[in-house]
Formats: structure tokens, sequence, C-alpha cells
């Protein structure tokens, strides 16, 4: 329902009593409400604020040499990098102890180098690309889990809560909605700081709306109060219902959102997503501390973030919901591959994202980044994944939603990467036989290094592909193919021109998997 | 499903409904304003300009009788006369060194231990500043400050803070490329966006992004500088340094990068000439020139005024009609800013009346409103200068938790309120603050500011006594409703706040009786109370109204 229409309706007089829902409803049994659902699965979204420098967070241990050259400032030791029992090729910094722990329980994937094409180093328009889910020049102005909840309830907020749907469809701990909710005509969340400390505001009588400005802004102000008192009541009803089962660690401040976002889904709420935030990413300096690059800002984020998440993991065991809840880290951007003078990283380009739960596949997708021989100090890393895959393949595995609606959701395709274990995904097809396909090699580069010429041997698995050069700073130079390409080997060559001799990266996607090499121009 | 929203300026106007045909309604032009001039226009002008309208202010600029002279008034600015004072010793464990209580500790050294509560003196004597302006100067110095903003606890240097703050009161009403200069080679400003560190052998790109991106050029549709030119802006700042304990800006030509800096066709290729030695630092002038000539800044820097005085959303129509004439008011007059403001306030455009009472209010236009509209008594400073520190400490944590921390804004784009498409304004209210507003107004209903000192606190009968006809419960409310909201209230609405003046009574002579007596025995403590509990409901229910929030 478009805004126009709404607020029609809650200028039409009807007495707010009239819709609300019989609050009584909470006080049934638990798995009562969850027997209704048709999806009981959550969706936590830690969204790390400032851009996560990737390469200390995943770290290659395959190139140590070339990481520990251009990142003289702020290298971590190649002995204390955390070790993982899948590969040998990577490893975690060392305050990312209990990430490591469920890695190797297989509770953790890491997908490699996500971002986008034509990376904005722009912290507002990134954050605004990420929470959207538009390309590097597009502006949407709603967000991709807005959009993802307005198409499950098109009506809200007409008529909500519910009785079926009772609770907020997304929950923002902390104070200020954000664009990844803001669905076509309102936004999609509630935003609370403290479920338990909340009073009933003053319900005035509600009298009709111009449509005006005025008449737009007196609307928005009585709908999010009308929220805040309805919603409000549900969630200190769920929080004061449910006892954490696990301890948080003190002085972290991540640790006690998703202390909060524990009680409220244990106390029975239906909400489907929940987004916390931890700030501070931005390390432009102090990211280490010079005399120790074992400590200093980035090891305290990363130690919190992984201590606040192994709690949150063990709090859901005791709750009793480790198989409906997984979560997901996001950041604007990673960082430079070389570090600067001041002990800090600047505003880069991918970085790895985490994904965390019982239902989550384990493991690594896509390889370690290319580091290149002698980093310039605008080099970036490009993608191997795109931000959008990430979402796309979540909605369709965890949230169950047809590839058609994905599609509309994310306003276009994206490739599917197999995030959810087959045992809990919605998918027909398992995701096991995309995972073994992972390691075939599709693309082979020749000469390389070249002059002007390279081929490209690629093996298409008859799905969608496409083959894009990416430069050193990570953009999409080149588009070579894009679209359906028939199954087999297929050739294709790049005409460099007179472009400069540098480092690029050559990438090919067929459907679920991907594969991107360096390749260097000389002369 | 439904279809996505799709956007491809940012400044269309947001989806169908609501304003969305608000470009097409928008006709008023940036002549100079001829329409009516009455109350309703005073308050407009004011609510806009100041931090909240005060009905004694709206009487006398309605007594100087045309817009012209209102413009003078709130364009005569008053000269600072008092500065942030030692006031929160507590005998203790919080205690300066060698300043005097009631004295000033801008001339101390920094000294970890008392520095955040030089901060919060600073910034409580800062919300003081806006208490008392009766002119547009304190809504500019945050205008400036949310343009070009720093983190002042996040920096934790008292007097770098208090010198930015100065610097922005130096060129509130001035000149804009100056402005630019000045917080360039800002101490604090050097600190936080890592001027200091940008060092010819690895330059930091940060503030030569910001400088481009959110201060100056913006990020139109046509504000195409480069990657490049943000690496050359930064090689070109170079060599600027100050030190964290004798904050004071210095040219070190050693880290000064002496290569010439070309630049991208966005500025005309341009290429600053490397200079060494201390003519390093002309490079600097040509920098800023440069920058702040382009088209595209001028046009930024008016959508921003424009955002923050008048309405968030710029469609095409408002772009080519104000944006683009003020932009050049702005060029011609050499980015002095004063031309740019008396054009736009005092243009038919401002009045539109579809203009009027469109904007969400911000966190200080809330709560400094509140308490100067319902004149709050603030314990004054001398000789109670703690107890008043301490009220407007209380007044600094409600800002907060209605995320306006002036000093802090989020980040250094400012507040989202004032960039953040498509919500804008209607970002201050969530869940979480509209009720933190609505805890904060019950609060200073019934209990004013506490501290240890003393409370700060609104005279709720004394305010009811500024109306024509107290006594008489009709009259009393059509009059209040018509001060606060300029918007016909629904009859519903004021048969309930009857029925809080008469506890649920019907003979109206209940209310005039309570006031009648108080009349006579003003001192009479049972009588007093009578009215004061009555009237705190009936203002708890007013200040909760949807309408409160909007200005």
């Amino acid at each position: 329902m478009k805004r126009r229409n709404f607020l029609q309706f809650a200028g039409s007089g009807l007495a707010a009593t009239s819709w609300v829902p019989n609050l009584n409803a909470a006080k049934a049994p638990q798995w009562f409400d969850w027997f209704k659902l048709d999806t009981d699965r959550v969706l936590v979204i830690i969204q790390l604020d400032g851009g996560n420098d990737g390469l200390n967070t995943v770290v290659p241990l395959d190139q140590m040499d070339l990481y520990q050259k251009s990142r003289t400032t702020v290298a971590l030791p190649a002995n204390q990098v955390l070790s993982l029992n899948t590969t040998i090729k990577t490893g975690l910094h060392p305050a990312l102890d209990e990430i490591r722990g469920m890695y190797n329980e297989g509770r953790v994937k890491i997908i490699q180098s996500v971002g986008y094409p034509m990376p904005n180093y722009s912290h507002f328009r990134s954050t605004d690309i990420w929470m959207s889910g538009s390309d590097a020049e597009e502006i949407l102005s709603t967000g991709w889990a807005g959009r993802y909840l307005n198409y499950e309830y098109p009506n809200f907020p007409n008529g909500f809560p519910s009785t079926d749907m009772p609770d907020p469809l997304s929950v923002e701990i902390g104070y200020g909605q954000s664009l990844t909710f803001q669905g076509p005509s309102t936004n999609m969340s509630v935003t609370i700081a403290d479920p338990d400390s909340f009073n009933k505001l003053i319900q005035g009588i509600e009298t009709p709306l111009p449509p005006t400005p005025y008449g737009d802004k007196l609307g928005y102000v009585r709908l999010v109060k009308k929220q805040s008192n309805l919603y409000g009541e549900r969630m200190k009803e769920a929080s004061k219902k449910a006892k954490n089962k696990a301890t948080y660690p003190n002085d972290n401040d991540l640790g006690e959102q998703l202390k909060i976002v524990a009680r409220l889904i244990a106390g029975g709420l239906k909400t489907r997503i929940y987004k916390v935030n931890v700030n501070g990413f931005d390390t432009h300096d102090n990211q280490v501390r010079a005399d120790n690059h074992l400590t200093g800002e980035h090891a305290n984020l990363l130690r919190k973030l992984s201590s606040g998440i192994k709690a949150f993991m063990d709090d859901l065991t005791g709750l009793g919901l480790q198989d409906r809840v997984i979560g997901m880290t996001a950041s604007e951007f990673g960082r430079r591959i070389i570090s600067n003078a001041s002990g800090g990283t600047d505003h880069g380009a991918a970085a790895p994202l985490i994904l965390f739960g019982n239902a989550i596949q384990g493991g690594i997708t896509g390889n370690n980044p290319t580091l290149p021989a002698k980093a310039e100090w605008d080099d970036n890393i490009p993608m191997q994944y795109d931000f959008r895959s990430v979402y796309g393949s979540l909605l369709e595995s965890w949230f169950c939603i047809s590839k058609t609606d994905v599609q509309n959701v994310l306003t276009k395709n994206y490739q599917s990467l197999p995030v959810i274990k087959t045992a809990y995904s919605c998918l027909s097809t398992p995701t096991h036989e995309e995972n073994v396909k992972q390691g075939i090699s599709i693309l082979n580069t020749y000469p390389n290094p070249f002059t002007q010429l390279i081929n490209f041997n690629v093996t298409s698995l008859g799905e969608w592909s496409s083959l894009n050069i990416f430069n050193p700073g990570g953009q999409v130079i080149k588009t070579i193919q894009q679209g359906i390409l028939k199954s087999g080997e297929s050739q294709f060559y790049w005409n460099s021109e007179d472009l400069p001799p540098g480092n690029y990266y050559v990438r090919f996607q067929t459907g679920a998997v991907q594969q991107t090499k360096l390749i260097t121009k000389v002369f | 499903m439904t279809p996505v929203n799709q956007k491809n300026t940012p400044y269309s106007t947001p989806d169908e409904g609501g304003p969305g045909t608000l470009a097409q309604m928008l006709t008023q032009d940036l002549n100079p304003y001829s329409g009516n001039w009455n109350e309703k226009e005073i308050k407009h002008l004011l609510r806009r300009t100041l931090f909240g309208t005060r009905h004694i202010e709206v009487q006398s600029y309605r007594s100087l009788g045309s817009l012209d002279r209102a413009l003078t008034h709130l364009f005569d600015i008053k000269p600072l006369t008092n500065l942030p004072l030692v006031n929160y010793t507590n005998g203790d464990d919080i205690k300066e060194p060698s300043a005097k209580d009631g004295g000033t500790w801008i001339h101390e050294a920094w000294l970890n231990e008392i520095e955040y509560y030089r901060l919060l003196s600073l910034k409580t004597w800062w919300l003081d500043l806006m208490l008392k302006d009766q002119t547009i100067f304190e809504k500019m110095v945050m205008f400036w400050h949310n343009h070009i903003p720093v983190e002042m606890v996040g920096i934790f240097h008292a007097r770098q803070a208090f010198d930015y703050l100065m610097t922005l009161r130096r060129y509130a009403l001035g000149n804009f490329k100056q402005l630019v200069k000045a917080l360039t080679v800002d101490p604090l400003m050097l600190f936080y966006l890592n001027g200091n560190q940008n060092d010819k052998s690895a330059p930091d790109e940060n503030y030569a992004r910001e400088l481009q991106e959110l201060f100056c050029i913006g990020k139109g549709p046509d504000a195409k500088f480069t990657e490049d030119d943000v690496k050359a802006a930064a090689r070109v700042l170079t060599g600027w340094k100050t030190d964290y304990l004798k904050p004071k800006t210095v040219f070190a030509p050693w880290a000064h990068d002496t290569q010439d800096k070309t630049f991208s066709s966005f500025y005309n290729n341009k290429v600053i000439k490397g200079r060494s030695g201390d003519a390093g630092r002309e490079e600097l002038d040509e920098l800023i020139d440069m920058i702040v000539t382009h088209p595209e800044t001028a046009l930024f820097v008016c959508r921003k005024l424009y955002r923050f005085f008048v309405y968030p959303e710029i469609s095409d129509w408002t772009e080519i009609n104000i944006i683009r004439p003020l932009a050049d008011i702005f060029t011609q007059n050499n980015f002095e800013i004063l031309p740019v403001l008396k054009t736009l306030l005092g243009s038919n455009h401002f009045f539109d009346p579809l203009l009027r009472l469109a904007m969400i209010k911000s966190p200080l236009d809330y709560s400094i409103g509140l308490s100067r509209h319902f004149n709050m008594l603030f314990p004054e400073s001398p000789p109670d200068y703690k107890a008043k520190y301490q009220a407007q400490t209380v007044m600094y944590y409600f800002l907060t938790s209605f995320q306006q921390d002036i000093g802090d804004p989020p980040n250094v784009s400012g507040w989202p309120a004032y960039y953040q498409f498509p919500q804008y304004d209607k970002s201050w209210i969530s869940t979480h603050t509209v009720h933190q507003r609505g805890i904060h107004s019950d609060m200073l209903v019934w209990y004013g500011y506490q501290m240890d000192h003393g409370v700060a606190i609104i005279d709720w009968i004394a305010y009811t006594g500024t109306f024509n006809q107290p006594e008489n419960p009709t009259i009393l409310i059509d009059e209040v409703l018509a001060r606060l909201y300029d918007v016909p209230v629904d009859p519903e609405v004021k048969k309930y706040l009857k029925s809080i003046l008469l506890s649920g009574q019907i003979n109206e002579y209940y209310w005039t009786g309570a006031w009648l007596e108080w009349k006579a025995k003003p001192n009479d403590a049972m009588v007093r109370n009578t009215l004061e509990v009555r009237l705190k409901i009936f203002y708890q229910f007013i200040l909760q109204m949807d309408e409160y929030q909007i200005m």
C-alpha cells in the first residue's frame, strides 16, 4: 500500500483500539507461536561501522612475504596468526580465537573478498550501497531488507501489529533507523535501546492528516509513536519472559546488544531480522600498537566481535534456539593493501564477510586475495563475490523465497552461494554439488605476464556467466562476457590497449562458482 | 510484489504520496516576500532561525512592523561576553590544579583526568549561548558545526575544541572560503581527519577526501571529482602539523610533497605547482581557491542551507528556481554567506505556506525550544555557576539520548537528518527517541531538571498567566494551542483538555474559581497546588501531542 492510501486510512477516524492485537496472545506457550510461523528463522546483521580491515581479519598465510612487505606498519607476525583446520593457506587474526573455534566446528563461513564493482571510498555512500543493495552509480531509496519485508508484508504498516504478526518485522538495537530497513512506503524496523525500560506514551486523538509536508511529518510522528507503544509493550514482555543462558563478556557493547536479541527471540518474538552495530572500524591510525602489532584498536574490536558472537551462540544453544538463528557481518568496505605511516590503513574495497550459526555451511568460499608483488599505495582488493550474492543466497536458502522474488527484491540476478547447510537449506538441489565444483579451475590465462593481448580459457557450466577485468583499485574496467554461456570451454581475449603496465585482475563467474586471477601487464 | 522505488538524482522528491507532488505545488520564488506579515509569519521565521520561539520575542518582532526590520534585528549579532567556566569541581577527585572555581579553564594545560569535565563545561556553555540568543547567530554556528564537524570528546582536548568553536563563530556569518581555510589547518581538525599524519612519504587522504566530498563539492550528480583529485589534494596538504599538548599549527617543509600536483578535467586539469621550503604553504590557498570556486561548491552549500532552514527535499523545480539563483548570489559575493541567507529568509519561497510546519524538530529545536518557550528558570551564573552547570548537564544528556550530542556528531558527515536521503529530518524520530522525548517532557513538567544544587524549573502558572483570559478555560485552551501550533486542533482534543482543567466536571466555573482564588491569594500553597496539578497534566498532554514535534 502506498503512503497516500495509508494516510487516508489513518485519518479515517478508526479508533486505534479496533486493531490493537489481543496482547494476551503473548501468554500462549512458545511452541504455539512457533507452530504458526511460516518460517521461524532469524537473521542477525552485525554492522561493522567504518570499514573493517579484511587483510588483518582473514590473513593470507600463503603470501606472508608480500603481506609483510606491503603492510609494514600493521602486519601480523605469521607465527601468531590462528590456523584453521580446513586449510593451511588462510588464518585468522589472533583476537578471533572464539571464531576460530566455531569455524573448526563447522559453524562459521568466511566469504572472501566481498564487495561490488566500482567501489566507492566514501563511508556514507558505500554504507548506503551496502544497506540499499544498489549499484555504485545507482541511488535506491529503499533498503534490501526493507524490500524483503515489504515482499512478505506488503500492507505494513496498515493494520499492523496484527494477530498473525503482532511483533516488529525487524528490530534495530540502538537509537536510529537505518536505510537497510527502509521499505517502499515506510521504514520496516523498530529501534529500541533497552526493552526493559519502556514506558507508554500518551496517545492523542487521531485527526485527519492534510496531504502536505505538514501532514506527512505529523503522520510519521504519529506512526512511530504508535509503534513505540504497541511494539514496546510486546518487546518488554518478551524480554521479561526469557532469561539469558550464557555469560556475556564485560565491557563489550556488541555482547550487550546480542544479549537483548537473544532474550527477544527466546521470549517469542516472530521478528525476522535484527541489526546490531559495532563502531570504530575506521582505523586510519593506531590500528595496531607500533611496538606490538597484536594489540591496538583493531585487535580490541575483533576481540569484542569474537567473544560477543561466542557468548551469543552459547546463549542460543542454552535457550534451544541454536538452529533457528544465523548471523552475518557487514561493513561498508575493506581497507587498503598497504598500510599508512600512522600505523593504520585507509579506505579500501572488498573484504571478507563472516557468517555464523549452526545452520551455516562452514568453511571458506573463495580464494585468498592475490597480493601484488609491489603494491602501490592506492592498490585495492577486487571483489570475488558481490555482497548482494550473499543477501540473495540468504533470502533464498534461509528465508526460503523463490529465485524470481529474490531477483525482484535485489532488482537484479546475482550468483547464489552455498551458505546454508543442506539439512537446513530450502533449496531442493543440495548445495553439496555446487561445493564440489568450487575446486575446479574454470579460468586459465596466457600469456601471463602479458604485453598487450591476453587470452582467457574458461569453462562454463552452461549458466549465466560473466568475465570481467578489474584494475588494481578493484574497479571493473572491462566486461568481456555477460549472460548465458554455452556449457564447456570458451576462449576470450582482452586487448589492454594503452592501459599502463601493472597488475590487473580477471574474474570469471559461471552459475554459483567463480575464480579470480592476478594478471600482470609488462612494458 | 511492489516495484522497487528507484531514484536517479539525489534531489528528487520521495515516493508517491506524502509530499511527492510538492514539486508541482511550489511556485513561490526567491523575490522579496510580499505577503502578510503577521504573527504566523513571524513565528515561522523565528522557529527556523532561533531555537524555538518565545511569546515576548514574537511580540517585539511584531512591533518592528516589517520583515525587513525583522531581518535586521535577526542579524544584529551581539559580542560574546563570557567564557566557559570551572564549574565542575567537587572538592574531591574532580579538581583543577590551578584555575579557580568560577574562573575559566581555557588557559590551562591539557590534563587527562579533568579534560572530560572541561568538555562538558564547554558544551553546557555552548547550550547556554543557544538558550540566550535572540538572533540567527547560534543557529548558524550549529549549521557550520554540522557541515564541517569534529568530534570533541573523540579527540579529547577541550582547549582545541574551544578554539574550533571560536573559529566557527568567527566566520559563522562571514566568508566561506576563509572558514574552510581556517578549519583545514585547525589543530583539532588536523587530529580529527589525520592531517597531522599526512606526510609526503605516506599521504593520508582522509581530510582531502572529506574537504571535497562533504565540505565543498559534495555528492550532487555533477560532482565528478576523481580519486586522483583526492590524492593530489592530499599531497598539497602534506606538511601541516600540530602538537597535541601545545596545539598550534605549523607548516613543516620537510614533510611537504614538493612535486607538482595535477588535477582532473573536473578542475580544468589545474596544476598546483610544487613549492619547496616555506613557500609550500602557499599551495593551501591555491587548493582552497580551486575547490571553493568550483561551481559545484556554491550549489552544494546552498542545498545544505536549504535543507537546514527550509525543507529537506530538493526537487528539480527547487534546484532550478531556488538553489541555482542562491548559488549565483553566493559566488557573486565572493562566498560571503550573509547575502545568501538574507535573500533566502526574506523570500516568497521561504514563506510559502506549504513549507511552514514542514520539518520535524531537531533535538536542539525541541529541547532548547521547550526551555525557551516556557521560560524555564535556570539558576543564574554568577553567582550560582555550579547549579546552572548541573542543570544544563542534565539537558545535555537528554540531548544525547535524543541523538544530538553537540560537539560530537555521529561522524564526519554530521547528523543524518541533514543529508540522509530519504528519511532526512524524520530520522530524528525513532521508536527510541520519540519515547525519550516523551519521558523528557513528562519529567520537565512534573519535576524540572533536578540536581544537588537546586532545580531548573518551569512555572506553569506564570506561563498560563501570559494569556489574555486564563480564567476562561475555553479561551485559554484556544490561545495555548494557537500560540504553540498554528494549525487548527480537533475539537475532541480541546474537549479532552478542558476535562483536564475541570477535573471531569462540566461547569467551567470550577476552573475559573480556582484561577481567581489563586489571583487573590497567590502565596497560599494549597490554592497554588490545586492549579498546578491540573496545569501539569494539561501541559503534559500538550507536550506529548504529535504536533509538538513539528516546526
